[in-house]
């Protein structure tokens, strides 16, 4: 009798003592891959970042030399440190493709949906734990190639991050390894999302009905519907548009065209427009995946600091869930200006009509949520209640582009960069920024600095505002994107190109405001205060597990008994009721 | 309220689109005030110190409920009563060619080649192989009869006032964006396709230099599509001519075909 047992507890201690590459590298715990999907995205982050702020030097001061930093570009970018139209376009795009593709999604579906989705579900892990290994390293693979095409003798790609055709079939530069580098990243992507979907469905705990689960997991859900039904064009056109730059192809390319004098030398019969719908067809969804699990941690962090339940719970989901269906529908309102005639863009902007409704209606629930709490100001809830009018101001200056004939002056100018600049970065950036802040308990058993943390929020607050909103008057001024020396060609931007050194200088201070972050993210690792299983005291399952949570997430059995926001129940001793009971503390 | 940031107009449809500018934003100010008051008001009301208990139920007026109606409601009036009428105008109402100045205007990196009939108001062919970049960026047959008299310019496009301006646009290479901003026009070229945009000035240069008090005020046509590395300085010159400038201007144009000497694309 007593070997079988040696046995098996030989066998879990084997368990727990896996290699360091097992353990940290080559792991299929969703916690581990979601902290290496939050690290890589945070890296770039602040990579795309950088590349901003050398464009905004650009902006701010054209044809003067780059300070410091100027002579190391070399001289195919940027001669005596003056920056090439080239190397702008290239840092153009590849800041575009950078922030959305390898920062914003790797850390908000990646990182905050593997580490917190499975814990909210009461699973020992994701459906598919290989495959979620998998789709980490497919996206690292993907990172390493846009990095890696810098370094290409042409450079990285510069031809916008949406890469329209032909321009981007005839490209000297990298745009083969972005489109390689696209690829990758995409099938990082689907592989995610098929994994997410399954775990929601299938490892829920007991009693954790559908509308039971925490608002962040629809978030998530409706997420990775977006990635796994809008990504596979995309993968598609970049498959295409690879044959048209290696192989001669001509699916993006009309007959007769003459480039530089020279008639290219191509069979034609291709259509440019058609790389911008099967573009745009992801590339819309994709603005609802960078927002929805923004939403979703927002909607977590103010129920819990508001003390009080969500308002109007069951809007919000059904809110969402029309959102991500709706998002499908209104792509080509990127491309009034395509030569689109009235059936069409009367479609696509009466759709995007419709899609606005959803999102008024969850952002005001999230307002009126406020509404009866005692609302606690720490740092997770200062970047929640942040977002609230910063995405308020990105959402509704959505409404002028998205009609077709107000777009005709506005599109294409700094007004659109503006509206989803204010969307993604003091919208999405500041969610995810609570994000981390809430859930660093759980991944480190410690609790980041408060007063570090304010003195990082307020001055990003302030600074975000300071280079953004210039965008929106420069955009109703007229002033072009994607412009080298940031509109200063032309006479009628001539007023508002001031702005741009009040933003650059902005940007600038909003690098410093982030000192604050990296110095107490890496510090509270190890000296953080200690904290328990629920700091927050919070009523979701992934505080019922110990922090930092082990391996298998749970040391007791998780039977869920009611909805996810029982705080303040009128008749209970303590501020909030957690949706399973704690059976060990 | 807005117009006063917007380039100066100076076309027949600009109004209306600047006006329609202006009511979406009194919309977004409007919502965006309703949020931020409530919004400030519950931040200091609902601090835990002044409310150190929560209410469980919070609020149970049906407020937002009308308040989501009624932008409904005005985005459906901003659709039906501007977006869709001003679109359609723009797109099927294209104005009769007999009554319009007619151009062509081809898009290259990094001009604008513009395309006049000329006197027999027929453009000639054109052909890719006969494309030269400093003497034929258009490739015109001039053996062809039609093409005898056209004339062509870069960068810079004439018009009359107070007529139509029917532009077919196209592009030789990638895609640009054809923007007049006065004339609150931005229309791709897209390689491979002839798009017709239209636009009636109703100011000319010389009035527009007036009512601005710039003396050296011009139409300027700009680029608003990634084109390439000199993107930014794709600049074209908008001239808006009383009719009899403009005839003028043809005439001079025409001239220096039958002088025998080159065309003058600096003028």
């Amino acid at each position: 009798m007593a070997e079988p047992v040696q046995a098996s507890h030989a066998h879990e201690k084997h368990h727990d003592e896996q290699s360091f590459w097992r353990k940290f590298i080559f792991s299929t715990d969703h916690k581990v891959i979601g902290v290496q999907y939050s690290m890589t995205g945070l890296a770039f982050l602040l990579f795309g970042f950088a590349l901003m702020m050398l464009m905004r030097w650009q902006l701010a001061y054209p044809g003067e030399p780059i300070p410091f930093v100027g002579s190391l570009f070399g001289d195919n970018r940027a001669p005596g440190g003056i920056m090439l139209p080239d190397f702008y376009n290239e840092l153009g795009a590849m800041h575009g493709t950078i922030m959305v593709f390898l920062g914003v999604v790797p850390l908000a579906v990646g990182g905050f949906g593997n580490f917190v989705m499975p814990l909210q579900l009461g699973a020992p892990d994701m459906a598919f734990p290989r495959i979620n290994m998998l789709s980490y390293w497919f996206l690292f693979l993907g990172g390493v190639t846009m990095f890696a095409s810098f370094f290409l003798p042409n450079g990285a790609a510069g031809n916008g991050w949406t890469s329209y055709s032909p321009l981007a079939d005839i490209a000297l530069n990298g745009q083969s390894a972005w489109l390689i580098g696209m690829i990758f990243l995409i099938t990082s992507s689907l592989l995610g999302a098929v994994n997410f979907i399954t775990t929601a469905v299938q490892l829920r705990a007991p009693g954790l009905t559908w509308m039971r689960l925490p608002f962040f997991c629809w978030a998530q859900i409706v997420t990775a519907f977006l990635l796994l039904l809008a990504f596979p064009p995309l993968e598609a056109a970049g498959v295409l548009q690879l044959m048209d730059r290696i192989a001669n192809t001509s699916f993006f390319i009309p007959e007769g065209l003459v480039v530089g004098g020279e008639v290219l030398e191509r069979s034609g019969g291709g259509s440019p427009l058609l790389w911008q719908h099967l573009f745009w067809f992801l590339a819309h969804p994709e603005v609802y995946v960078l927002i929805l699990p923004a939403m979703g941690i927002v909607a977590e962090v103010i129920a819990n600091n508001s003390r009080k339940p969500l308002w109007g719970y069951r809007s919000l989901v059904y809110s969402l869930v029309f959102l991500g269906f709706m998002s499908f529908l209104v792509w080509a309102h990127h491309m009034f200006i395509t030569g689109m005639g009235s059936v069409m863009s009367t479609f696509f902007q009466t759709t995007t009509m419709i899609i606005s409704i959803p999102s008024v209606i969850i952002l005001s629930a999230l307002f009126i949520s406020l509404w009866g709490g005692s609302i606690r100001f720490n740092t997770p809830m200062l970047f929640a209640l942040g977002f609230l009018p910063m995405f308020g101001i990105g959402g509704l200056t959505g409404l002028p582009l998205g009609l077709s004939a107000a777009d005709i002056p506005l599109h294409d100018t700094y007004y659109v960069i503006g509206h989803f600049h204010y969307v993604v970065a003091p919208g999405t950036l500041f969610a995810l920024f609570a994000g981390i802040y809430y859930w660093f308990p759980k991944v480190t058993g410690r609790k980041m600095n408060e007063f570090l943390g304010k003195l990082h929020f307020w001055p990003s607050f302030v600074f975000m505002n300071g280079v953004f909103f210039p965008m929106l008057i420069q955009g109703l001024n007229g002033v072009s994107r994607r412009l080298a020396d940031g509109g200063v060609t032309y006479d009628f931007a001539g007023d508002v190109t001031g702005l741009n050194v009040m933003m650059s200088v902005s940007a600038w201070c909003l690098a410093l405001a982030q000192i604050p972050f990296i110095i107490n993210f890496f510090m509270s690792i190890r000296n953080g205060e200690k904290a328990g299983r629920n700091p927050w005291n919070s009523t979701t399952l992934e505080w019922l597990a110990p922090s930092p949570a082990p391996h298998g997430n749970f040391d007791q059995p998780i039977v869920v008994k009611r909805g996810p926001y029982e705080y303040s129940v009128p008749g209970s001793d303590q501020d909030f009721v957690p949706q399973a009971d704690l059976v060990k503390t | 309220m807005m117009d006063a940031m917007f380039p100066a107009a100076a076309s027949e449809h600009a109004g209306r689109i600047d006006q329609m500018i202006d009511v979406v934003h009194y919309l977004m100010f409007a919502v965006f005030i309703a949020w931020g008051a409530f919004f400030v008001y519950v931040l200091m009301r609902f601090r835990a110190r002044r409310n150190p208990k929560a209410h469980y139920v919070g609020v149970k007026s049906k407020a937002s409920t009308y308040g989501e109606v009624a932008v409904a409601v005005v985005e459906g009036v901003l659709l039906l009563g501007f977006s869709i009428p001003i679109w359609a105008e723009r797109v099927d109402q294209v104005p009769s060619e007999s009554d319009s100045t007619v151009v062509r205007v081809v898009a290259q990196q990094f001009a604008w080649n513009v395309w006049y009939p000329g006197a027999d108001g027929e453009f000639g062919a054109a052909d890719v192989s006969l494309v030269d970049e400093a003497t034929n960026p258009i490739g015109l047959d001039r053996d062809d009869p039609a093409g005898a008299d056209d004339i062509w310019t870069v960068n810079q496009l004439h018009v009359p006032v107070h007529k139509a301006t029917i532009v077919h646009l196209s592009s030789k290479d990638v895609i640009h964006s054809f923007n007049l901003p006065n004339m609150r026009i931005k229309q791709d070229a897209i390689p491979g396709i002839s798009i017709p945009v239209w636009f009636e000035p109703n100011k000319t240069t010389a009035e527009i230099r007036e009512a601005t008090g710039n003396p050296d005020y011009v139409y300027e046509i700009a680029c608003a599509q990634l084109c390439g590395n000199s993107h930014y300085s794709m600049r074209g010159f908008l001239t808006v001519h009383t009719e009899e400038e403009y005839q003028a201007w043809l005439d001079e144009e025409a001239s220096y075909l039958t002088g025998g000497g080159e065309d003058d694309f600096f003028n």
